[in-house]
């Protein structure tokens, strides 16, 4: 065990090295404002973890608004790749539109995980279109999916609205394991604390082996408190004791960290109704937000764990994890048409201001961006 | 039960119309159908044309036996049902072969190295194989590798504390160091596996994706797995090679399969990289780590399970040669109590009686009434059949009085049911004996795809002169199927057998 807490040393030793940095943030109002945060570490190879984000002290608005959007696009990298390349194949020395415009464009829209429903009823709404000769040459075609994705995301684009009453704004996070809550948890609170709210964590994942000290750990960087229970206890004795300890501390934001669990394991999702309900009768109206946190990696399941997790909670918006790396956001465009749940983050990177409010038309745009703005 | 039974062989004939060969324009269908289970399945979009188009290309010009039109109902046994039933066994193919074993060659330690993105399941699924390897006689030694993720490293010393295998930290060392530094200790502990848990990283993450060379380059481990999330999507293919291209892998683990995913990723990664897949992730619990099987994944990414559970029953209780053997003999009159039995416990293998007759495509449009019958009759006939001797099961006439009594007292069943029993048994070998000598002459191979259905027995329950086949199918050969795709040669086989079976007739007539 001396081992043990050697190592804990060198962590924490990391992780108390701390620099003031200025951060590009976007405000929820969809206005991009500039706020001075503590950033953690920057010993090399802890620096992924890190908020240090080194470029963006404050310029014009307009030059930082146009910085975010290379961003989000450098994140939606791949997913624009494998979505608009292959689009790009379909149009490459053709005037006019044929019918094996049909095929490669199913091929495009089921490749970026789009999900095969919803790719074919885009697929359809374009070859009738094309038919009735509507849509005349590459352009049109894009611009019509274009508008199409569009309308669909739109009517989910949902920032989520902390309220700023008396009572602490209380969320519950879930998720399929792996999905990336935890990291996502610490993402939202140190958006909050920037903001000056008071952000209290809650270690509802008494199950998974360390994940108590995971979110310690985060809570230690960001300086948040954090609620815990012993190791084991029923997750909802916890989350209990953390929301009396929330209202006792005049907290604006409690963030509740729950185990990951398959959507098909029924004992474990009658357990997330019981937290929910533990939640309503220590403080009614609780939780005000149930975040279901999804892996933009995954395939058809998503819509499989949006269903189910709705229907055991229900779920009141959605964080899409890990869209920076090799997985395309199609995904979202799939869940989105098949449920109308409110779309809040979108996580494009690794660093702590890389959670962004879910936007509908820059998401879009970026999927569809013409030329490589980063790499 | 014979008269049940035998109702339902009449039934047979009129649904019967004959062979047909799998062409292009009667899989459209099956094709389309299969496409979108394997993208819903997430299977990567090329893999799963690939494969589709290879199957196709063998499957075109088989010869399928088949049922087609009955009235308005349609039947369910189509070409489409065969080349479904294809694509199952050639995806099994594909994923195969079984292949659970791990290298481990290097000595005193070697080492496995896991690999994989964030939330993949890395350092549950090394917990995992550190207790699958201490099962099997090994001493594993876990390595926490990940210096990233908060707490990674204090989540694997408390499964290594938990599972009491020892687990090697060094908090200020870069990975590719603590991994090297991890052999000698493992040395020294007397323990001969290390299992290096890495950090999940992005594959367009060039310093870290370099970090694992560098691990490799320092450790050179004997087995290198990539640990794959069983829900991921389109992108399962890109990630596994750019794996595979920075770092060989020698095999991968499939994780989460214990939820609903249908996990196309594995038939993906295979393709794509031709790494085996050596273990699932079915479970929380350390452990539910599962050497992998692929005949159970190749029916959940096809989602076609009751087609293939269909055909497969049928194949499964069917064994081919025996079934010919019966059917010669009792043509030939020889049919006892034993095939009698045999052929109860075929059919009883299929599962309950009711289920069995619900699956047969002739009876699609609803089970007749005199079919629906109770599995308990097949105990009842079973267990009387059990308590006679061979003797009796061989020459059902030496059972006399005292022996009805003998065999009732010993199966616990009425006298009366007891000479039922033999009397329809009688009936039913006269019959079958009939048509072996008559008017069955050049058709009894026409018979097969029913004696097939029913598990290798009871041909005889259709009547000898039954107008039972139409003019057939295109190859003007009228036959009955269960389904199965037949070559030429093996037609021309039972063609030969048929002819074999009627000479014996004739022998036995002349006798």
């Amino acid at each position: 065990m001396s081992q043990e807490n050697q190592e804990k040393k060198g962590f924490f030793g990391r992780i108390f090295g701390r620099e003031k940095t200025a951060v590009v943030e976007e405000a929820p109002g969809g206005g991009v404002v500039v706020e001075m945060i503590e950033a953690c570490g920057t010993e090399p190879g802890n620096d992924k973890m890190g908020l240090a984000e080194q470029e963006g002290a404050s310029d014009a608005n307009a030059k930082e608004a146009e910085q975010d959007f290379t961003r989000l696009v450098a994140g939606l990298s791949k997913t624009r790749s494998g979505f608009i390349r292959s689009l790009d194949k379909v149009f490459l020395g053709r005037r006019e539109l044929d019918a094996t415009i049909a095929s490669h464009l199913e091929e495009a829209l089921v490749r970026a995980d789009i999900g095969v429903k919803t790719a074919y009823e885009l697929l359809e709404s374009v070859t009738e279109r094309v038919k009735r000769k509507e849509l005349a040459d590459r352009g049109a075609v894009m611009g019509h999916l274009k508008a199409v994705i569009y309308d669909i995301l739109s009517q989910v684009e949902s920032p989520m609205q902390t309220a700023d009453g008396p009572e602490p704004f209380v969320v519950m996070v879930v998720g399929v394991n792996g999905s990336g809550k935890t990291t996502t948890i610490a993402k939202i609170a140190a958006r909050h604390k920037t903001a000056g709210h008071k952000v209290l964590l809650v270690a509802g994942d008494t199950f998974r082996a360390a994940a108590v000290d995971q979110i310690e750990v985060w809570a230690e960087r960001l300086g948040c408190p954090v609620a815990k229970g012993k190791d084991k206890a029923d997750p909802s004795s916890v989350v209990f004791e953390g929301l009396r300890q929330a209202m006792d501390d005049a907290t604006h934001l409690v963030l509740v960290d729950t185990a990951g669990r398959l959507h098909t394991r029924t004992p474990l999702m009658d357990q997330l109704k019981k937290i929910r309900r533990t939640m309503e009768k220590q403080l009614p109206g609780a939780p005000h937000e149930t975040l279901l946190v999804i892996d933009a990696s995954t395939g058809q399941n998503a819509i499989l764990q949006a269903k189910t997790f709705n229907e055991a909670l229900p779920i009141t918006g959605l964080a899409l994890t890990k869209l920076d790396g090799a997985s395309k956001g199609g995904v979202l465009v799939g869940i989105s048409n098949e449920l109308k749940i409110p779309i809040r983050y979108v996580g494009i990177g690794e660093k702590m201001d890389d959670l962004r409010d879910f936007n509908a038309r820059d998401f879009v745009e970026a999927l569809f961006a013409e030329k490589d703005h980063n790499r | 039960m014979l008269e049940i039974l035998s109702k339902g062989f009449r039934d047979v004939r009129s649904h019967l119309q004959g062979m047909r060969t799998i062409t292009e324009e009667n899989l459209s269908d099956a094709l389309q159908m299969i496409r979108v289970s394997l993208l819903e399945a997430d299977v990567e979009f090329r893999v799963a044309g690939a494969f589709l188009d290879r199957v196709k290309e063998k499957a075109l010009g088989d010869i399928v036996l088949t049922r087609v039109k009955h009235k308005e109902k349609k039947l369910r046994v189509s070409p489409g049902d065969h080349f479904i039933k294809l694509c199952h066994d050639e995806l099994i193919r594909l994923m195969g072969p079984e292949d659970s074993s791990l290298t481990l060659r290097t000595r005193p330690v070697s080492s496995i190295m896991m690999v994989g993105l964030q939330g993949s399941g890395k350092t549950t699924t090394a917990a995992k194989l550190a207790k699958y390897l201490s099962r099997t006689g090994k001493y594993p030694m876990l390595v926490a590798a990940d210096v990233y993720r908060p707490a990674a490293v204090q989540q694997l010393v408390k499964l290594g504390s938990d599972l009491g295998v020892p687990v090697f930290t060094d908090g200020g060392a870069s990975p590719p160091e603590i991994c090297g530094r991890s052999l000698e200790d493992a040395y020294r502990k007397g323990c001969n596996v290390t299992i290096f848990d890495t950090a999940g990283r992005l594959t367009i993450d060039e310093p870290l994706m370099d970090e694992l060379r560098l691990i490799q380059e320092k450790t050179a481990p004997d087995d290198i797995l990539l640990v794959c999330d069983a829900m991921i999507g389109q992108e399962s293919v890109n990630i596994a090679n750019a794996f595979n291209e920075r770092i060989k892998l020698t095999g991968f683990i499939l994780t989460k399969l214990d939820g609903d995913a249908r996990g196309g990723a594995a038939i993906s990664i295979k393709e794509a990289t031709g790494v085996p897949i050596k273990f699932v992730g079915m479970g929380e619990g350390l452990d539910r780590l599962e050497e992998f099987r692929p005949d159970g994944l190749a029916s959940r990414i096809l989602g076609f399970g009751d087609v293939v559970g269909l055909v497969k029953d049928f194949e499964e209780v069917v064994d081919e040669k025996k079934a010919e053997e019966d059917a010669l003999r009792m043509l030939q009159g020889q049919f006892d109590l034993s095939d009698f039995l045999n052929q109860i416990k075929t059919i009883k293998k299929m599962g309950p009686l009711q289920d069995v007759v619900e699956k047969l495509p002739f009876f699609s449009g609803g089970i007749p009434d005199a079919a629906k019958t109770d599995d308990y009759e097949l105990v009842r006939m079973e267990s009387m059949i059990s308590s006679m001797t061979p003797a009796e099961r061989r020459r059902p006439e030496i059972i006399d009085e005292s022996r009805v009594r003998r065999i009732a007292q010993g199966s616990g069943r009425k006298e009366s049911e007891v000479k039922e029993l033999l009397g329809k048994f009688k009936d039913m070998r006269d019959l079958m004996f009939a048509m072996g000598g008559g008017k069955l002459r050049g058709r009894w191979k026409r018979m097969k795809g029913v004696r097939n259905l029913f598990g290798g027995g009871l041909d005889g329950g259709i009547g000898a002169d039954h107008p039972m086949m139409g003019s057939g199918g295109p190859l003007g050969m009228p036959e009955v199927g269960r389904g199965k795709v037949v070559s030429r040669k093996a037609l021309e086989k039972r063609r030969k057998k048929s002819k074999e079976a009627k000479k014996a007739r004739k022998k036995a007539r002349k006798r």
